[in-house]
């Protein structure tokens, strides 16, 4: 094969560099020793919410599909990981092995939760995906509350695997690396066949399905493999947090996910890790300030950044202020950019197309889940039979 | 006749009890250019949507080079040998050109990489990206789309999208090529540059081609034979030529 030019692009980097300096500067305060406990947690906190967005993200942004229910696995990863980890602990000495084994099952019992609500909800559309998601939630959350093994309406308590984040500095050093590797899978899936057919299903799923992609197969795996994340980021905060509370997991912390992925960027991974990070420590600085009745106010703050960017994303009176906001215009003078030039990566499509799109509703050709159902063929009737003249 | 690379036997659909489409028996040879025209609202999208598995038809059943498709899926369909292009353009929009061609590769069987060595970045992710990409720029190549690679879909003018369409459909390596109104919207010299191309696909790579147009000009200029459908049903069979100037025809696209 000839030989290539390099295909090295800082930009695949980022979300990498990102990470690592987020870990770089934990891992600084802590060995000067002025690590307090707080931060510290905060680092795991923004940790696990890194990977609960950028998954989310791989469904919301990348496949184009609203999933409202991403809490829920994390609930199942929680309650689930931590339940195990608290029956190995005492088999198992290193708190280490224990951690990462119970990562491993919680993900893998999100995965199958992810796999069988999947399998019937992905042949659903826009809004009802949406509607049987939340409802998984909701439903998974009660379930937990309700079940003696997992300490009911108390929460299962999980002090035997607790990380005391002052003396054992490992949880925030194995959540991000935890994060390092799930962005290492997504970017990589991102970046390969199989994220391209994936943004085409999300483009247009018709021209795909044309095109021979199996789109059911594509929507699945997308779909337990994001649960799969939630599930592991629910383990790590079973193992942080005590005890695991199912009113943690409730439909406002799916849309907190949510927030997250819209105020990063739909389909921008490096978005992502930035929003996590940044409404993880407002919310924990909200939380401070805002005590009592006053704590309401913090939904409404989400609610408010929600409604602000999609009226910024979508009002066509705002296109020059985002235009001439965008990164390519603020940094463009950076580096040369030959006009017309789209680079050739997954990340850049940010401006996601939402599902419904005019030229669809007034089109008369065919739509998934298409309106008009041929008939069947009837059975022509028997010739000679009894009421046969 | 076994030369028949797409053979239909009474195929027919109806909705509700409205038959869109009855009694179809079309037989393509390898290699032919066929064409399907009709006004508007004759059935002829709803016959490719049935030869591309988009709707099950009601009656009758459809062989291409033999094998019975009909009751399978799209994507089934797609990879036994039919890809076709839309007539209100489907391109991935938000996906540069080059990526648009390389979505058609994805089930070439040389291009085989399983998610997980994508995940892991194994040699053959490498490999598979190198060569879908070296395939999508010959194949953009033959539509002299190859220097708008690096744009965004959606940005090239009308005539480019329509080319890209196919050149999308063609990737996807079909024995039968259905083309829904490859010509409308463009001007008369984009109308033959496309025609030129169309030939090109049927001597150069053996495609048979199946096309619904309105530009009868393109059409008699390409097609070997065509079918006339008027409200679901066949007026007329037979040589280009000829079909046009029966007086049934006549009359159904201009009135007495």
């Amino acid at each position: 094969m000839a030989k290539r030019k390099s295909d090295f692009k800082l930009k695949n980097y980022v979300c990498y560099i990102l990470v690592a300096v987020m870990f770089l500067y934990a891992l600084v305060l802590q060995m000067m020793g002025k690590l307090p406990k707080s931060t510290s947690n905060l680092f795991v906190q923004i940790a696990y919410s890194i990977i609960l967005a950028v998954s989310l993200n791989l469904v919301v942004g990348f496949l184009g599909e609203l999933s409202l229910g991403h809490a829920g696995f994390m609930c199942v990863g929680a309650y689930l990981g931590s339940y195990i980890a608290i029956a190995l602990t005492s088999h198992i000495e290193s708190k280490l092995l224990v951690l990462l084994i119970s990562m491993l099952c919680g993900g893998l019992a999100a995965a199958f939760f992810g796999f069988v609500v999947g399998l019937p909800a992905l042949r659903l559309k826009g809004d009802y995906l949406a509607i049987v998601t939340l409802a998984f939630g909701e439903i998974v959350r009660t379930v937990c509350k309700n079940l003696p093994f997992f300490g009911g309406a108390m929460g299962l308590s999980t002090v035997a695997i607790k990380y005391d984040t002052r003396s054992s500095t490992s949880l925030y050093i194995v959540a991000f690396i935890t994060v390092f590797v799930v962005l290492f899978l997504i970017q990589n899936l991102v970046r390969s066949k199989h994220g391209r057919a994936i943004t085409a299903i999300r483009d247009n799923e018709i021209a795909a399905r044309a095109m021979g992609i199996n789109v059911t197969f594509y929507k699945l795996f997308v779909f337990v493999f994001a649960a799969f994340c939630a599930g592991v980021a629910g383990v790590i905060f079973g193992h942080f947090n005590t005890p695991v509370l199912y009113s943690k997991f409730s439909f406002n912390y799916s849309i907190e996910i949510l927030v997250m992925v819209v105020l990063g960027g739909m389909a921008s991974i490096n978005g992502s890790i930035i929003a996590a990070a940044l409404i993880t420590y407002v919310n924990i600085a909200l939380q401070a300030k805002l005590t009592g009745d006053l704590a309401a106010l913090k939904y409404l703050i989400y609610a408010l950044i929600l409604i602000v960017l999609v009226i910024f994303n979508n009002a066509p009176r705002l296109a020059p202020i985002k235009e001439a906001l965008s990164p390519k215009n603020l940094f463009g003078r950076l580096k040369k950019r030959r006009p017309g030039d789209v680079s050739d990566d997954a990340g850049e499509w940010a401006n996601i197309p939402t599902k419904i799109r005019m030229d669809e509703i007034l089109s008369t050709d065919v739509r998934p889940g298409n309106e008009f159902v041929p008939d069947k063929e009837k059975k022509a009737p028997v010739k000679g039979g009894p009421n046969d003249g | 006749m076994a030369d028949a690379m797409l053979r239909t036997e009474n195929l027919g659909i109806s909705f509700g009890g409205l038959k869109a489409v009855q009694d179809l028996n079309l037989e393509i040879r390898r290699q032919q250019l066929y064409g399907l025209v009709g006004p508007n609202g004759a059935g002829k999208t709803t016959v490719f949507n049935m030869l591309t598995g988009v709707y099950q038809p009601t009656f009758g059943t459809f062989y291409l080079d033999g094998e019975e498709l009909k009751g399978k899926s799209q994507e089934k369909i797609n990879h036994r040998g039919i890809a076709r292009t839309f007539q209100n353009i489907r391109l991935f929009n938000n996906m540069s050109v080059i990526r648009n061609v390389m979505v058609g590769l994805h089930n070439q069987p040389e291009f085989r990489c399983t998610p997980a060595e994508s995940f892991l970045r194994l040699p053959r992710h490498f490999s598979t990206e190198y060569a879908m990409r070296d395939r999508a720029k010959e194949i953009l190549r033959i539509f002299d789309l190859e220097e708008e690679r690096n744009n965004l879909a959606c940005n090239l003018p009308y005539g480019k999208q329509r080319k890209l369409e196919i050149a999308r459909a063609l990737a996807t390596n079909p024995k039968l090529l259905l083309l829904d109104e490859p010509a409308a919207g463009m001007n008369p010299y984009e109308t033959e540059d496309l025609m030129r191309i169309v030939r090109g696909l049927r001597d150069d790579y053996g495609l048979t081609i199946l096309l619904i147009e309105h530009d009868m000009k393109f059409v008699s200029g390409l097609c070997d034979e065509i079918t006339v459908l008027n409200f679901g049903t066949v007026l007329t069979q037979g040589p280009t030529d000829r079909a046009l100037s029966d007086p049934e025809v006549i009359k159904a696209y201009i009135g007495e």
